[in-house]
């Protein structure tokens, strides 16, 4: 079947498979940022902003993506720039195989809250599965990169 | 550390500073840097098909009718492989694992044990292929009792050609992996004269390491018509060696490269996918991929070995321990993969902790086969399941001594520049274990924590400790190497065959090479791993790469560093006593000349004929214990017997910490881990030996919310036989947490649980309401 979205800010046209998975789709459009680390939606690894929220591309069909905007790491590379370094900082990102899943949904969480408290972050990312870092390393960079960004605010 | 060693480590400008890995703008900016990411995707698809029984014999198999699927390429069954068994365990020449393998087998051996190899030209093909090949089993007896196993009936491996290269005390006909017996001094005799003697048997699971990335391997015959391997390993020189092996080639027709791996834990320094796919190429001369599903990476892969630790105690009334007695029943699963080499550490790696007044120490073991899983190497390797029954009985002994534990253990812990005679008479010479609890309980605040309190809302609180030991390498095996390339512009090449896996070892091993040749970390570039390319090295494991590959470092670089004086001295035209290396470059010591980097580099590709490329290698007759102590609070709810991690502190003594945010991030997963595996993560099994936790729905690792607070700090000390002072921090970091809680979970409730995972059911169901 024939599908038409936005991937990346990038109209395309695609033939698919009735049963094709968004991830498998956006893997195919070389958007490899995006990982599967489980079949049973529980790792958060395949993590991508459709029509603004984020969503498991592991259980979405990519046919029901039709028409609809979808953002990978790879289209968001400037929106994540100013807190990836505050990751690398803090050596968060170990092996990295997770790293995109919870950094596109902590750019989705800060698209609806801009200054949440760690419990809130902790709470927004809680399926986002990692099992190098014990999350702490993360934590630290992400309240580290909201401190700063307080402080720049503030010296405006 | 002494006030000559703080000096030297004050004087460090690399080593010992905190920097972003080498990697990190490619990690976190999601591009394709693993193994599916950068293989084509238009090769052949590889899956098996699996046993459905824990023991059977294939009778009949026809591939005739799933041939016919359109898209199959080829399938292959136990008549199709070569017939020498070989061991995937990914250790050095010869293995203590015995060769016990074929690529296929008649014999299965557990459920998901293969039964044949399919590959096709799409996934879908494959899968109908696996479902159409018809295949009839004389079901057999299995052997899932591992405490049954042993002189069983039931043999698992009655094959003639099964083999044990080392002398083990393994035998096939009694299902047996491995057995020993090693006794010093009297220990019945001393136990007989305590005041306490305590006996406790201790369960710990076949825990997976459950790495985000699972198993997959890509397999090409390259231009030169080698077959070309591209594989998530830890061990890419091993590996080369194992699939020629299962292949039954010469080791020279194979070459094994590994690009950025997604965790690995261990569970990657056994071969897992890579024969199979490397099988179909080699028949079909077509480029294959094998990709695990997570459900296969839960049954068919590696995981801990499962164990009961039975440990006996003998103290005195005033705490003094006198008498260590233990024996290890562990269970390999159907194949022996790291049996013998794991169960040594449960008491070679936790014993030595409680050397100070120890007169006697008994350490027996068997390593028995079974009906399940083959176990392979997790993080801890077998000191982690050690240091859980000796950590835990060490609290039990506390509690019945009425003595606080923290005093108990800073009575009989052992202390800088001690012999350990249970630990091949190495001397401690770089331990600050004392000042790793002490640190502790002050951070901790353990005065004020260690008694429980009932909070009066159903929840009490409580507190629990628990201290830890690891090696840093295997002594007098692990080799490790590195090539420094003098470049371009006077820059670094640096080759390893180390792997990175997250751990931060491309960075660390820059770090070093960076002090000696006293140039900016950027200056480096770091290559590995590729047999083709990169000097031999065991590989990552067995916390080995710091110490091994990290001294391997230095001495390249200081031998690089020692040719650059060389070429310079041609230039300069002086003798080299007369110059010196800076950095920048070299300079006359009177003043009179100084030549760059950057020039030496040029000359060196012009009219020279001194190496400005060298590798070195290393090897230790020793492997330095790194410590650690640790303190958790938790809060246990009456009502539903749920544990709430608060806050886990950990001192941890890892020598020289090189990179200490990296150290610290391998101290908090390893932590994070130990959690999971002490409260959440159960493995079991039905009545045939299926195993129920197959996926990350019921395999329960920790999220971000389940692990509270973990606050790490480092006690330096400086090892003498380390470069730079350093010691290991890898796998160490891990073995605290379940004896931890366990006596955290015990204070609150009054129940010592000795069977891991201790989930809330356990809790419930055993709550002492007295």
């Amino acid at each position: 079947m024939e599908i038409s979205m936005t991937l990346n800010g990038r109209k395309i046209k695609a033939s698919i498979e009735p049963n094709t998975l968004l991830i498998d789709f956006v893997r195919a459009q070389k958007c490899f940022s995006v990982k599967r680390g489980c079949e049973t939606t529980n790792c958060g690894l395949c993590t991508v902003i459709l029509d603004g929220k984020p969503v498991l591309s592991c259980s979405i069909l990519a046919a029901r993506c039709n028409g609809k905007t979808v953002e990978t790491l790879e289209g968001l590379q400037e929106e994540v720039a100013p807190f990836t370094k505050f990751l690398a900082e803090q050596g968060a990102d170990q092996c990295g195989f997770c790293n995109p899943g919870y950094i596109v949904n902590f750019a989705a969480l800060l698209r609806e809250n801009p200054d949440p408290t760690d419990e809130e972050i902790d709470f927004y990312l809680s399926g986002n599965l990692c099992r190098c870092t014990g999350f702490e390393s993360q934590r630290r960079a992400f309240r580290n990169y909201l401190n700063y960004k307080k402080e720049q605010e503030g010296a405006k | 550390m002494n006030e000559e060693q703080k000096k030297i480590v004050a004087g460090y400008k690399t080593v010992g500073k905190s920097f972003p890995k080498k990697v990190s703008s490619q990690l976190l900016s999601g591009q394709p840097v693993f193994t599916d990411d950068i293989t084509p995707s238009d090769c052949l698809v590889v899956k098996l098909v699996r046993s459905p029984y824990a023991h059977a014999l294939v009778t009949e198999i026809d591939t005739k009718v799933a041939m016919r699927i359109p898209g199959v390429v080829a399938i292959y069954t136990y008549k199709d492989v070569p017939q020498k068994r070989f061991t995937h365990a990914g250790q050095t020449f010869a293995e203590l694992s015995p060769q016990d393998r074929l690529l296929i087998d008649q014999r299965v051996r557990f459920v998901g044990d293969v039964v044949a190899i399919v590959a096709g030209e799409t996934e879908e093909a494959v899968d109908r292929a696996i479902k159409m090949v018809k295949v009839k089993y004389e079901v057999l007896e299995p052997v899932l009792d591992f405490r049954a196993a042993k002189d069983n009936d039931v043999i698992i491996h009655p094959e003639d050609n099964w083999q044990a290269l080392v002398p083990v005390g393994a035998d096939n006909k009694r299902n047996l992996v491995a057995h020993a017996e090693d006794t010093h001094g009297d220990v019945d005799g001393i136990m007989d004269d305590c005041d306490v003697v305590l006996k406790h048997s201790y369960h710990v699971r076949p825990a997976n390491q459950a790495m985000m990335e699972t198993f997959r391997t890509y397999t090409e015959i390259d231009r030169y018509g080698r077959l070309h391997v591209i594989s998530s390993t830890q061990i890419v020189y091993h590996c080369r060696r194992i699939i020629a092996n299962a292949l039954d080639i010469p080791k020279s027709k194979v070459r094994v490269e590994k690009p950025r791996i997604g965790g690995g834990f261990g569970a990657k320094q056994t071969v897992v996918t890579e024969v199979y796919p490397a099988f179909v190429t080699w028949k079909t001369k077509r480029p294959a991929k094998m990709i695990y599903s997570r459900y296969e990476s839960m049954i068919a892969a590696t995981p801990r070995h499962e164990m009961e630790v039975t440990i006996k105690i003998g103290a005195m009334n005033d705490g003094t321990i006198r008498a260590l007695d233990m024996y290890t029943l562990s269970n390999s699963g159907a194949y022996g993969e790291h049996g013998p080499t794991t169960v040594g550490l449960s008491g070679h790696k936790s014993l030595p902790i409680y050397t100070a007044n120890c007169e006697a120490h008994r350490f027996d073991y068997d390593v028995v086969y079974t009906n399940v899983q083959a176990a392979g190497a997790y993080r801890g390797y077998g000191a982690t399941q050690g240091v859980f029954a000796l950590e835990c009985i060490v609290n039990e002994l506390a509690y019945k001594l009425d003595m606080d534990p923290m005093e108990l253990r800073m009575k009989n812990i052992v202390r800088e520049g001690m012999t350990m005679p249970a630990y091949d008479n190495e001397v401690a010479n770089a331990c600050a274990l004392d000042e790793c609890i002490m640190r502790c309980s002050k951070e901790f605040d353990w005065e004020n924590k260690k008694n429980p309190v009932d909070l009066g809302n159903g929840k009490i609180r409580a507190a629990g400790m628990a201290l830890a030991m690891q090696g840093s390498c295997i002594s007098n095996v692990d080799v490790g190497s590195c090539t420094i390339k003098l470049g371009d512009e006077g820059t670094f090449n640096m080759l390893i065959a180390a792997a990175d896996m997250g751990t931060g070892c491309d960075t660390i091993l820059a770090q070093m090479a960076a002090e000696i040749l006293d140039c900016e970390l950027d200056d480096i570039s770091v290559f590995g791993a590729d047999t083709d390319a990169s000097p031999y090295d065991s590989g990552s494991y067995a916390s080995s790469t710091t110490y091994i590959t990290g001294m391997a470092t230095k001495k390249a670089a200081q031998s690089l560093r020692t040719n650059m004086i060389k070429i310079a001295a041609e230039m300069l035209n002086k003798p080299v006593e007369e110059l010196e290396y800076n950095g920048d470059g070299v300079y006359a010591k009177d003043g009179s000349g100084f030549v760059s980097r950057y020039d030496i580099a040029t000359k060196s590709m012009c009219n020279n004929t001194i190496p400005a490329t060298v590798t070195a290698s290393h090897s230790s007759p020793v492997s330095p214990p790194p410590w650690m102590a640790a303190m958790v609070e938790i809060e246990l709810d009456k009502e539903t017997g749920e544990v709430e991690i608060l806050d886990y502190h950990a001192v941890v003594d890892c020598g020289i910490p090189v990179n200490p945010a990296l150290a610290r991030v391998q101290a908090e997963g390893g932590i994070t881990q130990g959690i999971g595996m002490a409260l959440t993560e159960n493995i079991t099994y039905n009545k045939k030996g299926r195993i129920l936790e197959n996926s990350l729905m019921n395999y329960k690792i920790p999220s971000r919310l389940d692990n509270g607070r973990l606050n790490i700090e480092f006690e330096r000390s400086y090892e003498p036989t380390g470069p730079f002072g350093v010691k290991s921090i890898g796998e160490i970091v891990i073995n605290t947490p379940a004896p931890a809680l366990v006596s955290a979970i015990a204070k609150a409730t009054g129940v010592w649980h000795r069977d891991l995972p201790v989930t809330p059911q356990k809790i419930l169901l055993n709550m002492d309401y007295e």
